[in-house]
């Protein structure tokens, strides 16, 4: 038995409809876990890799 | 033997760990590692290069979640590496994960912001992803392998 973490507390995984999803492009990529319960989202959680870092560039100018 | 123009590779890692010094401030007072967090930011927000330290406009909010964010681990100290007489890279990641645990944040976010809080807040960098919503669940930023290529923060001479 699995218990998940929702709005109404802990739950019991069997009782609630999952929905799993991911997105994967240049960017990131990310993974998200969703549990339903009577049509109310009850729980998300989303897990996300950056596939992009930030860069900076440095250089030294000539004498002109 | 030639000479070759060229920043050096050891200067951008020095960078990194303020051995440089071109200005006035700030006088640093300890040789220990600055500490670091990381704020979400909702799609509506405007943060970016201009962006100079951590504000609370536009952060996210919600159950679970601490104005300023979560703690950013540098486990790892920066490296700089030459890739050529002309060319080098500085780099650093965070050596875990950044993870919010049992947070409820309803309104859309898509940036979080890394930045000095041992520095006044002063910005590091933003990074973006795509819209995302939590409910009564965590939200984790796995971060990338800290290579030249591929790691969070680089500073580079091409």
């Amino acid at each position: 038995m699995a218990l998940v973490t929702t709005t109404k507390g802990e739950m019991d995984e069997s009782l609630l409809e999952k929905k799993e999803g991911s997105v994967d492009n240049d960017n990131e990529y990310t993974t998200w876990v969703e549990y339903w319960l009577n049509g109310e989202l009850v729980h998300r959680s989303a897990h996300v890799q950056l596939k992009k870092a930030v860069m900076f560039s440095a250089e030294a100018a000539s004498f002109s | 033997m030639a000479n070759t123009q060229a920043m050096t590779t050891s200067f951008m890692g020095e960078l990194m760990t303020a051995t440089h010094n071109f200005g006035v401030a700030p006088t640093r007072g300890t040789s220990a590692v600055d500490s670091f967090k990381a704020a979400l930011y909702l799609t509506t927000a405007t943060y970016n290069a201009a962006t100079t330290a951590y504000s609370a406009t536009g952060e996210v909010s919600g159950t679970g979640y601490t104005a300023g964010g979560v703690a950013v681990t540098m486990g790892t100290v920066p490296t700089a590496t030459n890739s050529s007489t002309t060319a080098g890279v500085a780099f650093v990641t965070p050596s875990a994960s950044i993870t919010y645990t049992t947070v409820t944040l309803a309104t859309a976010f898509d940036a979080v912001l890394l930045y000095n809080s041992t520095q006044s807040n002063k910005a590091v960098s933003v990074h973006t992803f795509g819209s995302q919503t939590v409910t009564a669940g965590t939200f984790t930023l796995t971060m990338p392998s800290n290579t030249t290529t591929t790691a969070l923060i680089r500073l580079a001479t091409t």
